[in-house]
């Protein structure tokens, strides 16, 4: 019990880092979902470009001479809005280049076209990295190093800008979905296609804009996760985008603020697992295992309620 | 020239043929009303113009132009607006933004607070339902919503898929009068009912479709009083 004590402050930074991360990608399955009813499983993939993008801007902007002069916050802004609206571009001509053809055809095909579209997405950016350099693994310069510690606890600056920035961001979707004019396009799209039509809404544009805004903030969850965690390879999207996906689910897919609070959960879950699982069952499972504790929640979660921990709710279908 | 002017219009669902060339004209200021039984392909009709089902042969022209081919949100911008069967009230939406959906094509605020208030002159229920979902509105309240939603977007062409149906007699006469009110206020309106006569006594001309063909057409009291449709439709 004094081990779960001692480390739980850790477990809560690094759980809302992780959970942070985890709840901006969700963010991106869940809008889709309550769109088009469809999971898109490229969007993983879409927070590893953003990552790489991410990380080719730094290091652009590091050989102009930019990063040594400017403000770490000025450069990071930067290279988010770079980022996310490549990224955000991206994800769009997805949409109407691999999806929207499909749009009648059966789920199953599309969501088979969206797993071949993220291996495609995978072998792009390692072959591209690997015309730069000899391996496809990555270093993405530290723009905010060093840490505060404060007694005995660690916190890192780039704790603090991802959650800073992290929670910027949600704020920013909550008030476009909710308070302005294509937000609640995006609801009634959601809700009823044809009607939504009727209103003299473009459904098409709208389908745009939900994958421009998801891979968007999917792309720039990619530059934080590249800035803290310092390291990335073509292959971080794939577990990531599982678990993010799985966050989307424990809060009820299509639900957004669900979304944002599965993430939280899963991160905070799985770091809690990592710190103390081997002494909760006296070392008979080590710390490898926080996977199965954090999935093995979202079992019981889903055996006690189906429909996630916020049921339905503000994306849905009728 | 009419209105709104429909030529051997003809329309499938996959391989079922739902109309026959349809001919139908509706002219300014008219209430025209569109009869039949279950299936006989009123709501195609409708969707056919607005644009939400496709014209397979045939033409749609609306004010001298043809808007055959259009999509459905191109046609509402045109001033031509559908509240569809069955209401489709957005319900998890509120009221409110229910009726700002409606106003969507419209980028002046001071524009869509005047069409507000206008949509409360006609259906003051609808003000004191304001944030409430649309979802957890009586059904009679969803119609007057559902009609509100469509004047938001000011038209010169109201088209009505069976705003009666399902409604306590009561409602259905305040929608009726106010279906005659908005007339008189100057809409064109093209309605659909499965409530023939209620329909016929408020409208100036209608047809009555039969498993996708226009069967009889003729003024609302000449039709009211062929024996062979108050045998088919209003006995
Ligand atoms: N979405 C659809 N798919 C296939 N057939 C349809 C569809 N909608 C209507 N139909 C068919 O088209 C015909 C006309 O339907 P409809 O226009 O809805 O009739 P009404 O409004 O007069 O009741 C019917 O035979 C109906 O079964
Ligand atoms: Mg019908």
């Amino acid at each position: 019990m004094t081990q779960v004590w001692d480390t739980l402050p850790q477990v809560l930074i690094d759980g809302l880092t992780l959970g942070a991360i985890y709840a901006i990608i969700a963010l991106g399955y869940t809008m889709v979902y309550g769109i088009l009813e469809l999971i898109n499983f490229a969007h993983g993939e879409i927070f590893m470009a953003g990552a790489f993008i991410g990380t080719a801007v730094l290091i652009g902007l590091t050989g102009l001479g930019w990063v040594a002069v400017m403000p770490a916050i000025f450069i990071l802004l930067l290279v988010l809005v770079i980022t996310g609206g490549l990224t955000g571009m991206l994800g769009m001509g997805i949409e109407r280049l691999a999806y929207r053809p499909l749009r009648k055809a059966s789920k199953l095909i599309t969501l088979i076209t969206a797993i071949g579209v993220s291996f495609l997405l995978q072998d792009i950016v390692r072959f591209i990295t690997e015309t730069q350099q000899n391996n496809y693994i990555v270093n993405t310069p530290s723009l905010f190093p060093g840490s505060l510690s404060i007694s005995g606890l660690n916190i890192r600056y780039s704790f603090l800008v991802v959650i800073i920035v992290a929670i910027l961001m949600m704020v920013a979707l909550e008030f476009f979905v909710n308070r302005t004019k294509w937000g609640l396009a995006m609801r009634a799209v959601a809700q009823d296609q044809d009607t939504a039509s009727l209103m003299s809404v473009n459904v098409n544009k709208v389908i745009s804009v939900t994958f421009f805004v998801g891979s968007a903030l999917g792309g720039a969850t990619g530059v934080l996760f590249a800035i803290h965690y310092g390291t990335i390879d073509p292959y971080i999207g794939f577990i990531l985008g599982l678990k993010a996906f799985t966050a989307a689910v424990l809060g009820g897919i299509g639900n957004i603020r669900g979304a944002m609070a599965g993430g939280m959960l899963l991160g905070l879950l799985e770091m809690f697992a990592a710190a103390n699982l081997s002494a909760i069952t006296a070392g008979l499972l080590s710390s490898e295992y926080k996977d199965v504790f954090a999935f093995a929640i979202l079992i019981l979660v889903l055996i006690f309620r189906p429909e996630g921990l916020f049921g339905r709710a503000a994306i849905e279908k009728v | 020239m009419s209105y709104l002017e429909l030529k051997q219009v003809t329309a499938f669902y996959g391989a079922i043929q739902a109309l026959k060339q349809i001919d139908l004209t509706v002219e300014e200021g008219e209430i025209v009303t569109l009869i039949g039984s279950n299936g006989a392909g009123k709501s195609t009709t409708l969707k056919t113009i607005s644009g939400l089902v496709p014209v397979k042969e045939g033409s749609v022209i609306y004010k001298g132009q043809d808007i055959t081919s259009r999509k459905a949100h191109q046609t509402t911008k045109l001033g031509v607006a559908h509240v569809p069967e069955g209401r489709r009230i957005f319900p998890k939406l509120t009221v409110k933004e229910n009726l700002q959906i409606g106003a969507f094509g419209v980028k002046d605020k001071k524009l869509i607070e005047e069409r507000m208030e206008k949509v409360f002159s006609y259906f003051p229920r609808v003000k004191e339902r304001l944030h409430q979902l649309g979802g957890t509105m009586s059904g009679g309240e969803q119609q007057m919503l559902a009609i509100g939603r469509a004047l938001m977007m000011d038209p010169d062409l109201l088209m009505l898929d069976e705003p009666s149906m399902g409604l306590a007699p009561i409602i259905v006469e305040q929608i009726f009068h106010i279906i005659k009110e908005l007339n008189d206020d100057g809409m064109t309106i093209l309605l659909v009912e499965q409530n023939a006569f209620q329909a016929l006594k408020v409208a100036h001309r209608g047809y009555v479709l039969q498993t996708g063909s226009i069967w009889r057409s003729g003024k609302g009291q000449t039709l009211l009083a062929d024996p062979t449709i108050t045998e088919a439709y209003l006995a």
